[in-house]
């Protein structure tokens, strides 16, 4: 008897990314361009974050033509954003055949209360956190894989930082916690009891957990990796900067070699300008995507 | 104890870690070549075979661990480490590794919301096997001197070349360790056998 989708196929899928660098793209140029830089995988867009920033107003799901001119563009997998609570563009997405959804507050959301019920779907789902309740939630509704949230088109590292490390800190905290403390934990968290228990015996996440937002140069992804990122996602980082190519290999091969600093520096040399990054406390709140979504 | 290395330039390690660790044996990554030394046995873990392609290449490993593949070191390749073993690769005029005699596609149970988990007969090593397939690659036909292990759908999902074991799914995602279990019984038949017990590059 075959089953589809089932958690072990959708988290799976995830666990074979780890360690590496997931790249946005806007078209099949850019695709291939990730593919032999050694992506893991692309994440298809209409508009990268930084110009999503820029062009303000509503952010959507990408034109289903964007979509499917990269899932023939390459053999990697295809990821795609769908708009927090928009269980249409989520569907529309996995009836195309995309490998992954990341229900994304790069994206305007559209439902300002309810996240998706992603165990209702066949297609896995990526989704972003702050904390570990905000991960926990996340899991809870079905998500296989977790990010971050760091600032999305910033090229600034810092909310990337402060998300990993709290994480991280929140998990460590709970592997440390005596069974019988769990259920407060639980209820200060906001997050579902039995997901502590299982992070309790496992001493991690029970998903894969990349970092994003934010990552600009090499020495950015290496220390993602360092903090205890699975694998790391590269927005605007690499078609922003002025030498794609460079930057998608340098930050594959930084991702890889996280603690060879030799290394790090060495392709770390003459890359060009990266992005340009934007000082967090100069966004307004309303600016802020790590906002969207609980 | 034998010493198993797992690749370790992407993909899923620490699975392969927790079942070598379950078995008893001594279980180290190998990133560089120098992490090749003194082990008994190789795995290759499942991933993205593209990209494991691209650091295999940049850190001269493919040549190395083809060496050791042609002093009878065993290897064994889960899904994208099937890809890396294949002599030949469908679609693709080179292969990576290209060590074990079987021609391979990558992708041949379709995309990911296509990917699927069963349990398989494994007349060789049990029954209700359980085989999580990602994105599959499946081994479309095999060199006269390979053991067909199991099929899927009429379709080669295991098989062994000699010293070679390679598969289309993810045992490492189960609970279940008789798969590794066989391909640690193959890595124990050839450090008796072996002359050359401490494999040299």
């Amino acid at each position: 008897m075959i089953q589809l989708g089932t958690e072990r196929v959708k988290r799976g899928m995830a666990e074979m990314q780890k360690g590496g660098v997931i790249m946005d793209v806007i078209n099949a140029e850019q695709a291939k361009i990730a593919e032999a830089a050694g992506a893991v995988a692309v994440m298809a867009l209409e508009r990268v974050p930084s110009d999503i920033r820029k062009a303000g107003g509503v952010a959507r799901m990408a034109d289903p033509r964007i979509v499917e001119e990269v899932l023939n563009a390459v053999t990697i997998p295809v990821m795609a954003k769908a708009r927090i609570g928009h269980i249409v563009e989520a569907r529309v997405l996995e009836s195309m055949g995309v490998d992954y959804i990341d229900e994304s507050e790069v994206l305007t959301p559209a439902d300002e209360e309810f996240h998706l019920l992603k165990s209702d779907y066949t297609v896995p789902f990526v989704c972003g956190c702050r904390d570990l309740g905000e991960a926990a939630r996340r899991i809870g509704e079905g998500a296989s894989m977790l990010r971050t949230k760091g600032e999305p088109g910033t090229g600034n590292i810092v909310e990337a930082v402060r998300h990993i490390r709290k994480v991280n800190a929140q998990v460590r905290r709970v592997v440390g916690m005596s069974t019988d403390e769990l259920m407060t934990e639980a209820k200060n968290l906001g997050a579902p009891f039995e997901l502590l228990l299982e992070i309790k015996k496992l001493g991690r996440l029970p998903v894969v957990n990349f970092a994003a937002g934010g990552v600009a140069t090499p020495a950015d992804a290496a220390l993602m990796m360092e903090l205890g990122a699975d694998g790391v996602f590269v927005g605007s980082g690499i078609f922003k900067s002025e030498n794609p190519e460079k930057f998608a290999r340098a930050i594959v091969e930084a991702t890889t070699h996280y603690k060879d600093y030799k290394l790090i520096a060495e392709i770390s040399k003459e890359l060009g300008t990266p992005m340009k990054g934007i000082e967090i406390s100069s966004l307004a709140a309303s600016e802020r995507m790590q906002e969207r979504g609980w | 104890m034998v010493k198993i290395g797992v690749l370790a330039l992407q993909g899923a390690v620490r699975e392969h870690f927790q079942q070598l660790n379950m078995l008893g044996c001594d279980a180290v990554a190998v990133k560089t070549v120098e992490d090749l030394k003194g082990i008994h046995g190789l795995i290759l873990p499942g991933g993205e075979s593209t990209t494991m392609r691209k650091l295999l290449d940049r850190y001269c490993l493919l040549e190395p661990i083809q060496m050791l593949e042609k002093q009878g070191l065993p290897m064994f390749g889960t899904c994208a480490g099937l890809i890396l073993l294949a002599k030949e690769v469908v679609g693709y005029d080179e292969p990576h590794l290209g060590v074990m005699d079987v021609l391979v596609e990558r992708n041949s149970f379709g995309r990911q919301i296509d990917s699927f988990e069963v349990k398989l007969p494994i007349p060789e090593i049990g029954g209700d096997i359980p085989a999580v397939f990602i994105r599959a690659p499946h081994i479309v036909k095999v060199g006269e001197n390979v053991e067909v292990l199991a099929l899927h759908e009429d379709r080669i999902v295991l098989a062994r070349d000699r010293h070679l074991l390679g598969c289309s799914f993810h045992p490492e995602l189960t609970e279940d360790v008789r798969i590794l279990q066989y391909f640690v019984n193959m890595v124990h038949e050839s450090t008796k056998t072996s002359l050359a017990k401490l494999h040299t590059i």
